[in-house]
């Protein structure tokens, strides 16, 4: 089967609740069948309003959805067939989990012998056979979570949205149902729209990520890419931790720039300046600058310790570097780690290729 | 593994479970300190009253007392002949004794209960008593009136000689115990309890359903507006609680009246003509009306507290499983909903059933209930036996809905917020 590259299609869908503030601005996202993509962003930034107006919840201001070649505004909920996990599960307290996974069955009137077929397998995906006959109040939060992705999954929808579906859970479970899901994704092969603000969740999970800020979508890539060449501040920021130092391009050229901060001078990898004198936000990963580099490193600044922090596989070394005291440092935990104590000046070096000049903040 | 199981004892040698309770001693005196006014004042107020209420229902001494020794007399009477001159003996001396204390009026109240006629016969036996001769009573009874001769007010003297009676209940009912001692139904045109009954049923019941139906899309909008909105509605829902009932109840009355508003605006939009108003109020309609809107809010808050709990995305969840609104709605929604139904319903129709100044008031002779029956004996006829009886009546019947529910819908599936 050849998978359609827009399956799920946003062409310039506008949202706007109040008809002063746009929620969502301009949206245009093609999803592929088969995909698992996430939303992630912060609270407020049009990402859970996306996947309303998909679900049929929200109907958009302006623009339109089309689900495989179809314009679905117009199409009621119940009619787009697609499945949903909801943020607190939403599983039907008064019915069993045999009952809840039956009642998408029962409305498109599938015969009881194929439903409950259906409903075994569903729940053998989950590993909760065994459960039917539970009440969703007799199953804990992880055992309800698993109820709700079967049920979403029961009536073989090709689309799967998924509200923040993990948020309620504790750390470890979190992580346990984030592969789980992913496995799911993984062995049935249907789309997955997924809605989180937690990055290490959407990263763990994802074929693509949409960052969402202020109703746009900031950037849509792969997970590695997007940690690895955020394309602008804000996508820096929010994905993992950053270093970064403001200031202005005072050259140009070859693929590098030089930026001036206040007293100093470091050399960057451009990305969106274009020209002298522009106002940048150099971003630095944590991991990618080192403590007195054995090899050439094109910037090398010393710095002072101002805390260090232990944590185990590494340490967090804060220093005080060209003016920003928030630079913060990894270094793995080795025998070889010389001098990190607090007031220690040390000598830390990066390549200008992992410094990336970004739009100013 | 042995079935005896070993006693535990404290670090100090002390049993656990007599170390325990004496740990707990104070915390229980102590919390039952905190609630002995609210006991005491339910004593006082609730269970005291409802346990003379019980006792007065069928309590028949004031009679019995009042005619010892006839009744001593008619012990050996067989009640199919006049009795014996022994038995108008002893009457004529019970009788004396009521007229030296001023007592035979009470006598002559509690005997017309009985049977029709006694007031009467009474008064004139107290005049012709006083010029009694010593010696057959029987024959100077007989005389005063005919119907001292008729061997059926004897019987009905005789009726009210044990000390407890159930006749009072029988009588809610249009039923009696008959000269053989039958329990028989009154004559079809004096049978107006069972009417009261059947009605106070019907209104109640009919009442609970329009409430139900106008709740349930006001408590469903309560519980789903924004705030701001939902807060205005709410208000207007408890306004009329914070009015007296009786204005509230008045007001109805403003209303409905023949020249009332709403009669004004049929005829000002020519549903009904200037001379044939209809009336809606001292009947049953008026009734209907006032009494739904008065307990309008005993449902809407149940259901309100209720529907506040299930979370949207269930309907959401519904819908987008490929459940029409409709099937989500009454697949999802209303299961979830029946305990603030339950909730509701039950305490408007107990409410309902012993409704008082609303039907008294706007009901006229077709809309009232049984409380106004009950009303009308303690403060008209005195009868307070009567009226503690059908009080009973009122109650067990509120007991026995109350159990049919417990055995339908679970008594611990209902919710009040």
């Amino acid at each position: 089967m050849a998978s359609k590259k827009d399956f799920v299609k946003f062409d310039k869908v506008d949202k706007s609740y109040d008809g002063k503030v746009l929620v969502v601005k301009d949206l245009q996202l093609d999803i592929a069948e088969g995909e698992f993509i996430t939303m992630l962003g912060p609270s407020g930034s049009g990402k859970t309003t996306c996947l309303m107006m998909l679900a049929g919840f929200e109907t958009p201001t302006n623009g339109e959805i089309y689900l495989d070649g179809k314009a679905i505004s117009s199409i009621p909920p119940h009619k787009r067939g697609i499945g949903m996990v909801f943020q607190n599960y939403a599983l039907f307290p008064h019915m069993t989990v045999y009952e809840n996974l039956a009642f998408p069955l029962r409305v498109r009137k599938i015969p009881k012998d194929e439903a409950d077929k259906k409903i075994d397998k569903a729940l053998s995906m989950v590993s909760l056979q065994g459960f039917a006959a539970r009440m969703p109040g007799q199953l804990s939060g992880g055992q309800q979570q698993r109820v709700a992705v079967a049920r979403s999954l029961v009536f073989d929808p090709q689309l799967v949205l998924m509200d923040e579906p993990l948020g309620a859970l504790d750390k470890n479970l979190r992580e346990s149902m984030q592969y789980e899901i992913k496995h799911i994704h993984e062995s049935i092969g249907v789309t997955v729209v997924y809605v989180t603000h937690d990055q290490s969740e959407a990263l763990t999970m994802s074929n693509r990520i949409a960052v969402f800020n202020d109703g746009k979508v900031q950037q849509l890539s792969s997970p590695d890419e997007l940690y690895e060449k955020p394309v602008n501040s804000f996508v820096a920021e929010f994905i993992g931790e950053n270093n970064t130092f403001g200031g202005e391009v005072s050259d140009i050229s070859g693929g590098k720039c030089k930026v001036k901060l206040a007293n100093a001078e470091i050399l960057a990898n451009p990305i969106s300046v274009k020209g002298k004198g522009e106002r940048t936000t150099v971003s630095l990963r944590p991991e990618r600058a080192l403590i007195n580099p054995s090899t050439k490193m094109d910037n090398l600044h010393k710095g002072k310790i101002e805390e260090v922090i232990y944590h185990g596989d590494h340490t967090r070394v804060r220093i005080n570097l060209l003016g920003n005291p928030e630079f913060i440092l990894k270094v793995p935990n080795s025998s070889s780690n010389l001098d990190i104590k607090l007031g220690n000046e040390i000598n830390i070096g990066w390549n200008s290729d992992d410094a990336r000049a970004l739009d100013p903040k | 593994m042995s079935s005896e199981t070993k006693q535990i004892l404290t670090t100090d040698g002390i049993p656990l479970e007599v170390s325990l309770k004496k740990a707990e001693r104070k915390n229980k005196i102590k919390a039952f300190l905190l609630v002995a006014p609210l006991l005491f004042f339910l004593i006082i107020t609730y269970v005291f009253p409802i346990g003379d209420m019980l006792f007065r229902s069928v309590d028949d001494k004031m009679v019995t007392q009042m005619l010892p020794k006839t009744f001593k007399a008619m012990e050996n009477w067989d009640g199919q002949e006049l009795p014996e001159e022994e038995v108008f003996a002893a009457f004529h001396e019970d009788f004396i004794k009521l007229v030296e204390d001023k007592r035979e009026g009470k006598l002559s109240t509690q005997l017309n209960y009985t049977k029709n006629g006694f007031k009467s016969i009474i008064k004139k036996l107290r005049r012709a008593s006083k010029k009694f001769e010593e010696g057959n009573y029987k024959e100077q009874i007989m005389s005063v009136h005919k119907r001292w001769a008729d061997v059926e007010y004897w019987r009905a003297i005789q009726r009210r000689a044990p000390e407890f009676t159930g006749q009072k209940y029988l009588k809610g009912m249009d039923m009696y115990v008959n000269e053989e001692g039958k329990i028989v139904s009154v004559e079809e045109d004096r049978r107006i309890h069972r009417v009261l009954w059947l009605r106070t049923l019907e209104i109640a019941f009919f009442v609970t359903v329009f409430c139900f139906l106008m709740a349930y899309p006001i408590a469903h909008l309560l519980a789903t507006l924004p705030m701001k909105y939902s807060n205005l509605l709410m208000i207007c829902v408890l306004l009329p609680f914070w009015t007296s009932l009786l204005v509230r109840t008045a007001s109805w009355m403003i209303l409905l009246q023949q020249q009332g508003i709403v009669n004004d605006f049929f005829v000002g939009i020519g549903l009904v003509a200037d001379d044939n108003r209809p009336e809606m109020m001292y009947n049953k309609t008026g009734s209907y009306v006032a009494m739904t809107q008065i307990l309008l809010p005993f449902m809407v808050l149940p259901l309100y507290s209720v529907m506040k709990t299930i979370s949207p995305s269930l309907m959401r969840a519904g819908k987008s499983l490929g459940g029409t609104p409709f099937v989500a709605f009454w697949k999802v929604y209303f299961p979830l909903t029946i305990p603030g139904i339950g909730a509701g319903c039950l305490l408007v129709f107990i409410l309902a059933i012993g409704y008082y100044i609303t039907p008294a008031l706007v009901g006229g002779a077709s809309g009232t209930l049984i409380s106004n029956q009950i009303a009308f004996h303690m403060k008209s006829t005195l009868d307070w036996s009567f009226a503690s009886a059908m009080g009973l009546m009122l109650l067990s019947g509120v007991l026995v809905i109350y159990w049919l529910y417990n055995k339908i819908v679970g008594i611990d599936n209902i919710k009040l917020g």
